[in-house]
């Protein structure tokens, strides 16, 4: 039955979405400047027959439908109803309805919120909004299709993968498409204003508020995931420079750079192209990004089955979206003689511009060149922390630099920079990093250069809200909080502190300056696994405190998997971080510590970051 | 020059689109779906009690052979093994099981505990062998005849319907 209704709602959307774009069609031959009423009504018809569509997906997720081929695959009746839910997302076609879900909601949003700006600007938007909309749903209705039923019945469903029963997990895929696919409203908006040369100040005014919103969703949703590695992958690090994590951090730099560059266009009407290119760039990346981990092309937790039908179409969907706008762009492009002063606000914005560009081609080429050396030579090799660390962190200190320096310079034209200030900022930022070798240990030159550089950002950042009489509170924020994370990363980095041994019930050791005793074991069950809990306790000598740590292996029932659950114990100044497994054939369990200093400052760091995001947000939506 | 550039970033693109697709069609190699009605070259076992080797020649004698790639690891082979129990019950047909990257001890027990289907039982610890015959995952089921051809092959748990597919081929012939 909801195999039916998901269907029949399916192509009601398609209907609905070829009848926007048809009647957007007759709008813009009329030479008024109202936009048609019934645009307006079936907009919100298809946002919400998508919606339905979407909960009847979670209903028959809920109430384990098998009847669907989708909930038997992902789903289990004995699975708690949270992850039931999030088993809706956590799959291929559940996720690409979500994918739709976002579209259409940006797309009617952003047809009600930009009444004041031109009609064929707006409907022209609506057009290319609603075909990517289309190019979606017959995606999912002919190839990824959540509503396939299955006959015979199963009487029960194969079960979710267990590393991915986790609410960290249940929510980094909605955020994260706010984040990218949200992306796809000013692909669809640039498109748009080239096409009917809607430019400079009131474009960047009518998409200024999406950017922000998208990067503010992106940064939460990369922090979600990070997270989630960090305390289920087990292996104590934060990111990995996977390249799964990389195709969510390319839209990421897109966005930062087309987040400032919009500054400039809205306050000095230049750089109109290159933010159009940045527009185009950020979607087409985020597309970039599906089609990697979708298409069963780079292996990782986000391939959910290898099918490469599914990568031809979008490989297609791709190909067409580049060539489209490389097309527009070819056609309309128009030399521009943008007059900027070397010291000026637009300036140290472009050389912000600059870094994020040199940061997206690392990343891309890092994350491509596995797979181009494969298919070429047949040569497989990957790319690993070494490669990134070493060209982005030391480019990282000059940028940290500029992006201190950037916000005091005025527009236009600056007369002087305050270098007495700055030289105090910096005697400030060495003292800070002195006193930090003096407490703890030295370490490498670039550690030395990464703490002077991010300490030098956050005071200059302070000093920013403390002297200026209006302030951006948004940009101190992520400005200061951006610092903050550069500077956790390093003392994280630099004193984190790993031991690897095996213990047995009843038996102490001792290593450096803790006492490792594995006190207790026991068998707990749980609804949908069960789990062998051991009880270790680490007595630090130096302080004489004692602590508990349990950490877990979880036995699953559906499907049936072995997991190990690190058990951390957090506070302000460190975390302590265990995780246990068994060794077959004897006694012993395998028992990894690390002591990570500042661990939970990275994450607020981040939160801070996204935060300032939203503030703007706020901000840009009162002034407008 | 600006035509240059513009032929430098269209030629850029293609190029890059061009290798996802060769990409693309690279992994659906590992669709060893298309194996099937292609010949098994060489058959190479060890066997899993000694060091015997098991070749093409011991298999041509049977009408047909099911190559099983299974594990004491692996939650899907527990739920394949009654189909497997059931198999071994036909005249025309008879199982290799190919152990793979598992523990001696761990493996005998699981025989002991759910029964053992197979005719032969070889070991493949390091997963080497199995990758000759585009195994890239267990369990998987290879049904070959006495000619070495490859009929059909399953991947992930053999399910009742399956088993009653491989029935019905090997009565039919």
């Amino acid at each position: 039955m909801l195999s039916n209704t998901g269907n029949f709602l399916l192509i009601l959307s398609i209907l609905f979405t070829s009848f926007i774009i048809y009647q957007s069609f007759a709008c813009l031959k009329k030479t008024n400047d109202m936009i048609f009423k019934s645009i307006y009504k079936i907009s919100l018809l298809q946002s919400t027959t998508i919606l339905i569509c979407f909960f009847t997906l979670v209903g028959a997720f809920m109430v384990s439908d098998f009847s669907l081929i989708n909930v038997y695959q992902n789903s289990h009746t004995l699975k708690p109803i949270f992850y039931k839910i999030s088993g809706t997302w956590g799959n291929h076609e559940g996720s690409l309805l979500l994918w739709v879900i976002i579209l259409t909601i940006f797309s009617f949003l952003f047809l009600i919120t930009n009444k004041n700006h031109p009609k064929n600007y707006r409907i022209n938007t609506l057009i290319i909004q609603n075909i990517l909309i289309l190019g979606f749903l017959f995606f999912i209705l002919f190839n990824s299709n959540p509503f396939s039923s299955i006959s015979p019945i199963p009487k029960e469903g194969l079960g979710l993968n267990p590393i991915l029963q986790d609410p960290a997990l249940a929510i980094h895929p909605p955020l994260l498409y706010v984040g990218f696919v949200g992306s796809s409203i000013y692909f669809s908006a640039a498109m748009a204003s080239v096409i009917t040369n809607y430019s400079g100040k009131f474009f960047a005014q009518s998409i200024k508020s999406w950017v922000i919103i998208s990067w503010s969703f992106q940064t939460l949703g990369i922090l979600v995931g990070s997270i989630w590695a960090y305390y289920e992958l087990g292996w104590g690090g934060f990111w990995f420079w996977d390249p799964v994590e990389n195709a969510s951090l390319l839209p990421w730099f897109a966005m930062t750079a087309l987040l400032h560059s919009l500054l400039v266009l809205e306050k000095r009407n230049i750089l109109y192209f290159w933010s159009i290119i940045l527009c185009l760039l950020t979607f087409t990346l985020s597309v970039t990004g599906t089609f990697l981990v979708r298409s069963g092309i780079l292996n990782s937790v986000h391939t959910f089955a290898n099918d490469p039908s599914r990568g031809i179409y979008i490989l297609l969907f791709l190909s067409l979206m580049i060539f489209a706008s490389v097309y527009i762009l070819f056609t309309k492009y128009k030399p521009t003689n943008d007059q900027i002063n070397s010291n000026s606000k637009e300036t140290f914005i472009l050389i912000n511009n600059w870094f994020m560009m040199f940061y997206l081609i690392t990343v891309l080429l890092g994350t491509l060149y596995p797979i181009f050396t494969d298919a070429i030579s047949n040569n497989k090799i990957s790319v690993g922390p070494p490669f990134y660390n070493s060209v982005i962190i030391p480019v990282v200190i000059i940028f940290l630099f500029f992006m201190a320096i950037g916000p005091k310079v005025r527009w236009i034209k600056n007369k002087f920079l305050n270098f007495k200030d700055l030289l105090k900022i910096i005697v400030g930022a060495i003292a800070v990093n002195f006193i930090i070798t003096y407490f703890f240990k030295s370490y490498s030159l670039i550690s030395n250069l990464i703490i002077i550089s991010s300490v030098f950002l956050i005071i200059s950042t302070i000093s920013d809200a403390i002297k200026k009489p209006k302030i951006n509170f948004a940009r101190i924020i992520s400005h200061f909080s951006f610092g903050f994370l550069i500077f956790f990363i390093g003392l994280n980095h630099n004193f984190s502190i790993e031991k690897d041994f095996n213990l047995k019930l009843g038996e102490t050791k001792k290593i450096d300056n803790y006492n490792f005793e594995l006190k207790d074991l026991k068998l707990q069950q749980y609804d949908n696994y069960k789990a062998v809990i051991g009880k270790i306790q680490i007595n630090d000598l130096s302080t004489n405190k004692k602590r508990t740590l349990n950490p877990e292996i979880r036995i699953y029932d559906n499907p049936q998997t072995l997991t190990y659950e690190a058990s951390i114990k957090t506070n302000f100044f460190r975390d302590y971080y265990l995780t246990m497994s068994n060794i077959d054939r004897s006694d012993y369990y395998n028992i990894k510590f690390q002591e990570k200093p500042l661990m939970i400052w990275i994450w607020i760091s981040v939160v801070m970051l996204s935060f300032g995001g939203f503030l703007s947000f706020i901000r840009n939506a009162k002034n407008n | 020059m600006q035509k240059i550039i513009k032929i430098t970033i269209i030629f850029l693109l293609i190029f890059i689109l061009g290798i996802f697709f060769l990409s693309l069609n690279k992994s659906s190699n590992y669709n060893t779906e298309s194996l099937v009605g292609n010949k098994l070259s060489e058959i190479e076992l060890v066997s899993f009690e000694d060091d015997s080797i098991f070749t093409n020649d011991d298999f041509k004698k049977n009408s047909f052979t099911l190559i099983n790639f299974w594990a004491s690891w692996c939650a899907p082979c527990r739920i394949e093994h009654p189909q497997l129990m059931e198999l071994s019950k036909e005249n025309n047909i008879k199982i290799l099981g190919v152990n793979f990257k598992d523990k001696k001890i761990n493996a005998l027990k699981f025989l002991k505990d759910l029964g053992d289907p197979y005719e032969y039982l070889t070991r493949d610890s390091n997963g080497k062998q199995s990758v000759n015959f585009g195994i890239y995952g267990i369990p998987e089921s290879i049904l070959i005849d006495n000619k070495l051809t490859i009929i059909k092959k399953f991947v992930g748990p053999l399910t009742k319907q399956d088993l009653n597919n491989i029935i019905e081929v090997i009565n039919n012939l």
